[in-house]
């Protein structure tokens, strides 16, 4: 090929030149390029190497569908493989670089496995490198993956970074009436027509100008510049350099903008990229066809490409492709082409596949009739092309004729991607060679050339019509086709006992020979032959090979194109970049992070923070050089000694209210609910539908219709939900209002002896909190100092003398303010979940580790919780007989046995000399007890305390420390009376 | 995206809802027996094509809905409130509105 | 038929490939059969295969609708692990994977089963300790390679992962299982299919089920697109069909519920990822590897509400994104090239059914919820065991449909009767 820049013509602007740098040459082009039309400009030819055998590839086309020139660009952290040069936008500074080559595209020494592609059919692996039978049963991948780390080198084809993309990516969110897909003659026109009739259009192009095919013919510029003022002025919405990449449900669309791509030096206030999902009342696809190639030996050479392309390059990019032209045709699209480029200067020939062609012959271009291409001469740059004639049902060799470019027209492929998204099944036209969009019942309609409209005043004209049918208005469908001759399907040319390269699918090294070998060993289903090749799989799924696939491999059948069947397209139309489908929620944002009220203030006085859920919470207050272990211990400690407060805001919090509010959470609760006292606070279990346990927490009672109940962390929002359920769907006749409060609360724990002198210190007028007048699980309103109203429960976790303190959110820190300095000055502390956690275990109290979703009531050992005066949630299916067996591992505490060792939670129980199964048991929780001096434990084990009295356990933790021997002791291991929390 | 036009909030985005599931299950009275609650609890029609089911609009008003959708398809038929009490008053109030 | 081997393709390579038949035949139904196998996806395939290799029944048939492997087959996301723990998964899974280990030699087809490790990333020390319990009994029970790795040795064998400590959720460590990895599932279709053919298997393509006839408590034929095939005995292997055929049969509600869950590749690169690494945190749930193409093979949560269709909605993309750039922000330039999704029948505890029927001679294979592909060898060996010998081998007794009746859950993840949470 040798394409040269035109002095003149094309819409580039010569007087902008724009520098960049192809694989570290610097290079020159214009504002208005692609890389590709200025490499080709350059005179640039081999840009890209095949999958398999690593032959060069050119530019095959100037589009989405590009195969060959498939290239890197950018450096470093953002380097981004696997870019279509077609595709890509010039911009000053460009880095591009060839990929899948060593060392460089135009000299690969991968090339050598061309010398072996003989070998390297379609499926050929599956035949093979499965190395020697295998000596043990149980070993037979060893030689597999030694092979297939070379097999994993040579495949991919660009790299990625290895560093973190830089760049940021937005998302978007659009409404319209119609979403216009394409502005070439049918997009424009739909978009005008809809946009006039008042309707909101949004128009997306996927390139950097309006027009379609409007760009590629200077003749037709006032027509262009007219449409799009008339459709800027009639308010349509647009949106250049955006893809319409899917369709999905109820009208939504997923768009790609690309915001600065194209840019050198882009605002760093901009993304990269936007996602937008789109909802659109209707949709006018005006997505164009894309020109498919023939198959032909060596037709992947370069200088190989799409008779159209030539005509963008020439009109567009003001680059002149070639010099001697050869356009092999089997369609009248091509004859304005080979005119134009004739104007320009090539010599150029015409090889009509048909015996009758178009019947105008462009002056200054030659015309062979009969003619199909047989075979492309030269290897990195194109010498000639051999010709055949039909003779009878085969070819035989006809004449060469020398030329520098070959252009290849083997008819046209709609584009129907996007109404395949939703199910619309293509349906072939023999008449017209293609597949045409299939039928939907959603409001979907496609104008244009995706509709098989061949000429531009019908596209036009279906243009107007489809956004008619959008608006629900009657309009005539236009009847696909247009060309004065018709088209002759012709896919593939070869002689019969002529070994050859004809390739069906460039990037993939699919073979017109590896179809017919599917064929042979049966892969004959279209899904069969994609899968069995890889045909349509690479970077541009099937978009210039797919037709001819299907064809042949009808071909081979001896059936017609729509018995082989059709091939579903999947989103995205074109690859988009995943970090612009994640956008901002990545990294640190990946998940919302919730923080309590008290949240700074725990930082402020020194809290490590730990994950719970989605929560962050403190996990120690550590003091100067503490290690965490030393911090949790000395926290748990000084609670059983003087006092320790503990942010527990995370906990869920549901008002329950209404005339039915007791006898909800009587049904809900596997305890009575209905008599507690108003002024009363009661722990209560609640369990699933199943009979397991679901979660626990305390609920008070605060006036007669009146319930405060607390979940869990993190059961919260599933509790929460789960109320709603049951009161909407399941007891509507129940007077109850539920309404989440945890955000509204701040609340601590403030836990240990001097607990009730901390508080007291802190009233505003010295209400009461005495044993008697606030005894354990009592409730009452109080006011702290500086007028914080506060509701106060005696509860403990911990085992302590504790209270639960809330006040209103925006006072908790006042509140912290308050108790804390009391505290400290009795000795206290502020703790953590570890501590909290010790104390807890010391205890045998609960929490989600133990109640892991596959625990029943009796289980966590709080059977005599479950009412058996009245039914609830879960009370029938408890009843079930492998929930009621003895022999169901239940919580136990357990001690080292050799109190000076320690043990890991998730340990398997067994029986010491027992290193198989599943033993009888596991850890779920370790501490070490301050209270009691060793590391403690709580678990389940089959059958519980009992069933293991004076029998020798084992801590069994093969994947980390080993064994330890450990004795199973009641879970309550810390005041099993509740001497303390009662006093 | 699924639209789901709730009766509370308007049309929105399926992703502000979550699926609950099969709408027809008759939950049994709590003191039912065991048998009853399996086949409410475990058993499913699984219907291909339209089904009635429950969604909640957790990211709106969080009322849960009743909604015929077509399991195919997608295509959602109706939409009421899951209570009928609120269901009732709401058709009663666009007969009155018409 | 060719046995296939490096040399059988060095023949080929210099005979024009010409040596090569149909690898699997493309019969005339027959009026009867003595086992007629519905559906002729992986767990039909391989129940086939094992019907013939193992128990010599002769005269089988496997009904397909469309194309052979054409369903949850070719769209699954090809993860091949048994680091399950439950009693029963884990023995069955386990045994999956050593007939995994086999499987391209049992076969003489290529299923490329790369054990290149399944990593599962873990965030904090409760984490690790829920882990370790999990990856102890799998020690426990003859899988030496299940390992707990501290952040050190993570790093070492996954470099690209983002492990900053000021990420949303720092790793820690992770819960590794060095025998798991990845196969080529379009393969594991075609040799099993191939692997039956040779046995004399029919596989009836374009052959759809469209009643079932019965006689009393039995099944006595099912009238299928190419005409009525009668049966000795019937076997559904059909997943996110399972219901439709139930119902056919006259039978009345199973407890599944059919979800659809898609699956993600990108562009193909060069070498970037040589394990699979899961990501399962803050309600996100991910895995990702690398195909030997080199595409980034990924997949998430479901769509989370129940549906037929094979095609998948954008909110779903995008979670997916999120967790893949926030554990690989080095896939930030990286495109995704397809995506699609299959129809899983997600059961009421996580686990499969494989089972006897309230009908005498009919089998039930269903409930795979995620886990179908990995199952498929032991899926289809206990499959044929129990049409054979009409009763359910020891290993498989508690995958019946009644456990829910006996309080039996297997559920792994604790997630309780909710099928869409057992993702």
């Amino acid at each position: 090929m040798t394409a040269r820049r035109l002095d003149t013509g094309g819409r580039i602007d010569r007087t902008r030149q724009i520098d960049f740098r192809w694989d570290g040459k610097t290079l020159t082009g214009f504002a208005g390029d692609t890389l590709a039309s200025a490499l080709m400009a350059n005179g640039e030819s081999v840009l890209g190497r095949s999958f398999k055998y690593h032959r060069p590839r050119g530019i095959m086309s100037a589009g989405v569908e590009e195969s060959g020139a498939i290239v890197t660009v950018g450096e470093g952290a953002r380097r981004e493989p696997n870019v279509k040069a077609t595709m890509q936008e010039l911009y000053e500074g460009l880095s591009a670089s060839g990929q899948n080559a060593w060392p460089n595209v135009r000299f690969d020494l991968g090339a050598v496995n061309g010398l072996f592609s003989r070998f390297f059919a379609a499926g050929f692996y599956y035949k093979t490198f499965m190395g020697l039978p295998p000596f043990e049963w149980g070993h037979g991948t060893g030689l597999w993956m030694q092979y297939e780390k070379l097999i994993r080198k040579a495949a991919g084809m660009g790299t990625a970074s290895r560093e973190a993309d830089p760049d940021t990516y937005d998302h978007a969110h659009g409404f319209c009436d119609l979403l216009v897909v394409g502005s070439g003659p049918a997009g424009l026109n739909a978009a005008l027509t809809a946009a006039k009739a008042g309707r909101d259009v949004l128009l997306v192009e996927q390139d950097f100008e309006l027009g379609g095919v409007y760009l590629n013919d200077p003749e037709a510029e006032q027509q262009r510049l007219d449409l799009v003022e008339a459709v800027r002025a009639a308010g349509v919405r647009i949106m250049t350099r955006t893809t319409a990449f899917g369709l999905y449900d109820d009208g939504t669309a997923g768009l790609l903008e690309k915001v600065t791509d194209h840019l050198s030096r882009p605002d760093p206030h901009l993304p990269r990229q936007r996602f937008w999902t789109v909802r659109a009342g209707a949709t006018v696809l005006a997505t164009g066809a894309l020109e498919r190639s023939i198959a032909f030996d060596n037709n992947d050479r370069p200088g190989v490409m799409t008779a159209a392309s030539a005509q963008a390059y020439l009109n567009r990019f003001g680059v002149q492709p070639g010099e001697r032209i050869v356009i092999a045709t089997n369609n009248d699209s091509v004859y304005g082409t080979a005119a134009e480029l004739a104007q320009a200067g090539a010599e150029v020939t015409v090889a009509d596949y048909r015996r009758e062609p178009s019947s105008e012959t462009p002056t200054g271009v030659t015309v062979r009739t009969g003619m199909a291409p047989l075979s492309a001469i030269g290897k990195s740059g194109l010498q000639g092309i051999e010709l055949a004639r039909e003779a009878g049902t085969s070819w035989q060799k006809a004449e060469r004729l020398d030329c520098d470019l070959l252009l290849v027209s083997g008819g046209w492929s709609p584009v129907v991607n996007l109404s395949s998204h939703r199910g619309a099944k293509p349906v072939w036209d023999a008449k017209e060679a293609c597949f045409l969009p299939g039928e939907t019942s959603e409001p979907i309609f496609h104008a244009g050339s995706s509709a098989g409209i061949w000429t531009r005043e019908a596209c036009e004209a279906s243009g107007i019509a489809a956004a008619k049918k959008a608006m629900g208005q009657a309009a005539d469908t236009l009847a696909p086709g247009g060309w004065t001759t018709p088209i002759t399907p012709l896919y593939e040319v070869r002689l019969p006992n002529r070994q050859s390269k004809a390739f069906v699918d460039f990037q993939h090294d699919v073979t017109g020979d590896d179809v017919r070998l599917a064929q042979q060993e049966g892969f004959v289903s279209v899904e069969h032959l994609k899968r069995y090749t890889t045909l349509g799989m690479a970077t541009d799924q099937g978009k210039m090979g797919n037709v001819i696939g299907l064809a042949l491999m009808a071909e081979a059948l001896g059936k017609d194109i729509p018995d082989v069947g059709t091939t579903r397209f999947r989103p995205p139309y074109t690859p988009v970049a995943i970090s612009a489908l994640s956008g901002r929620n990545v990294a640190r944002h990946f998940k919302p992070l919730r923080r309590t009220p008290l949240h700074d203030w725990n930082l402020r006085y020194g809290a490590t923070m730990t994950e719970a859920g989605l929560w962050h919470r403190p996990w120690y207050f550590a003091r100067q050089g503490e290690t965490i272990a030393e911090a949790y211990v000395r926290e748990a400690a000084t609670v059983r000694e003087t006092v320790g407060i503990c942010d527990v805001s995370s906990l869920g919090k549901i008002a329950v209210q209404g005339p039915d509010a007791a006898e909800f959470l009587n049904r809900v609760y596997t305890n009575g609910f209905a008599k507690l006292p108003v002024g009363k606070a009661r722990y209560g279990i609640m369990l699933r539908d199943d009979g397991m346990v679901m979660d626990d927490g305390t609920t008070w009672r605060l006036g007669e219709t009146e319930f405060l109940t607390t979940t869990t962390t993190a059961q919260a929002g599933k509790v929460m939900v789960w109320f709603d359920e049951l009161l909407q769907t399941r007891w509507p006749d129940l007077k109850v209002h539920v309404s989440s409060v945890s955000d509204q609360w701040a609340g601590v724990s403030i836990a240990g002896p001097k607990s009730r002198e901390t508080i007291a210190a802190c009233l505003e007028t010295g209400e009461d909190i005495s044993n008697e007048a606030l005894p354990f699980m009592g409730v009452a309103r109080v006011r702290l100092k500086g007028g914080i109203d506060a509701l106060i429960a005696r509860i403990s976790f911990s085992g302590e003398r504790a209270y639960e303190l809330y006040v209103p959110a925006a006072s908790g820190e006042a509140m912290m303010d308050l108790l804390w300095p009391t505290a400290e000055a009795l000795g206290g502390c502020l703790y953590g979940m570890e501590a909290l956690g010790t104390l807890r275990i010391e205890k045998g109290h609960v929490t989600g580790v133990e109640l892991d979703g596959r625990v029943t009531i009796d289980d966590a050992g709080l059977g005599k919780m479950a009412s058996t005066k009245k039914p609830f949630i879960g009370s029938a299916l408890r009843q079930r007989p492998e929930l009621l067996r003895e022999d169901r591992p239940q919580l136990v505490g357990i001690f080292p046995k050799d109190r000076s060792q320690r043990f890991n939670g998730g340990s398997i129980l067994c029986r010491p000399g027992d290193p198989e199964g599943f033993g009888d048991g596991w850890i779920t929780a370790v501490t070490h007890s301050p209270a009691l001096g060793h590391w403690i434990g709580l678990g389940y084990i089959a059958g519980g305390v009992d069933a293991w009295q004076g029998t020798a356990v084992l801590a069994n933790d093969p994947t980390r420390s080993g064994d330890v021997e450990v004795e199973i002791v009641s879970p309550h291991m810390v005041d099993p009376q509740g001497v303390r929390m009662h006093g | 995206m699924i639209r789901i036009n709730c009766p509370f909030c308007g049309t929105r985005d399926h992703s502000e809802f979550s699926y609950g599931g099969d709408g027809s299950i008759d939950y049994p009275a709590l003191d039912a027996t065991k048998e009853a609650w399996h086949d409410a609890v475990f058993m499913r029609d699984n219907i291909c094509g339209v089904q009635l089911e429950t969604w909640h609009h957790v990211h709106g008003c969080r009322m849960w809905l009743k909604i015929e959708r077509d399991t195919l398809t997608h295509e959602i038929h109706s939409v009421r409130p899951a209570h009928p009490g609120l269901a009732a008053a709401l058709s009663s109030e666009q007969e009155a509105g018409q | 038929m060719t046995r296939f081997s490096a040399w059988s393709v060095f023949k080929n390579g210099l005979t024009g490939q010409k040596g090569w038949s149909r690898q699997w035949r493309d019969p005339e139904p027959k009026p009867h059969y003595d086992v007629v196998i519905v559906g002729g996806g992986l767990h039909g395939l391989a129940t086939a295969y094992y019907l013939a290799a193992n128990h010599g029944v002769k005269n089988i048939a496997v009904l397909e609708k469309g194309w052979l492997g054409g369903g949850n087959a070719g769209r699954n996301t090809t993860i091949v692990r048994s680091n399950y723990f439950r009693p029963g998964n884990r023995e069955f899974y386990e045994h999956s994977l050593k007939l995994w280990e086999n499987l391209s030699h049992e076969l003489n087809y290529n299923v490329m089963f790369s054990q290149r490790s399944h990593i599962s990333l873990l965030h904090s020390p409760g984490a690790i300790d829920a882990a370790a319990r999990n990856y102890n009994i799998l020690r426990r029970t003859g899988t030496p390679d299940a390992e707990i790795w501290d952040l050190a040795t993570l790093k070492r064998a996954v470099p690209h992962l983002n492990y900053s400590p000021t990420s949303r959720f720092p790793i820690m460590g992770a819960a590794v299982q060095k025998r798991a990895g990845t196969a080529r599932h379009d393969a594991v279709a075609w040799g099993y299919a191939r692997g039956a053919d040779k046995h004399g298997v029919d596989i009836l393509q374009q052959c759809e089920v469209q009643g079932i006839t019965r006689e009393g408590d039995s099944v006595s034929a099912v009238e299928t697109s190419r005409g009525t095939i009668r049966a000795g005995k019937v076997a559904f292997a059909v997943a996110g069909n399972t219901s439709r055929l139930w119902t056919m049969a006259g039978l009345g509600k199973l407890p599944i519920e059919s979800h659809k869950l898609q699956a993600f590749v990108s562009e193909p690169l060069k070498p970037l990822l040589d394990q699979v690494v899961v990501f399962g945190i803050g309600g996100a749930h991910f895995y990702i590897s690398q195909s030997d193409k080199g595409g980034m093979v990924f997949g998430g949560d479901l769509d989370w509400y129940k549906s037929y269709a094979q095609r998948g909605n954008l909110p779903i993309v995008q979670d997916t994104a999120e967790a893949a750039m926030s554990i690989l922000p080095c896939l930030g330039r990286v495109k995704l090239l397809r995506h699609w999704s299959g129809l899983v029948d997600m059961s009421m505890d996580g686990t499969h059914f494989l089972c006897k029927t309230p009908l005498s001679n009919l089998y039930l294979n269903a409930g795979w919820n995620y886990g179908g592909f990995k199952a498929t060898p032991a899926s289809g060996w206990y499959f044929a065991d129990l049409i054979a010998n009409d009763r359910p081998h020891e290993k498989i007794r508690n995958f019946d449909l009644k456990r829910f009746e006996r309080g039996l859950q297997i559920d792994e993840r604790g997630a309780g009767p909710d099928p869409k949470l057992h993702g």
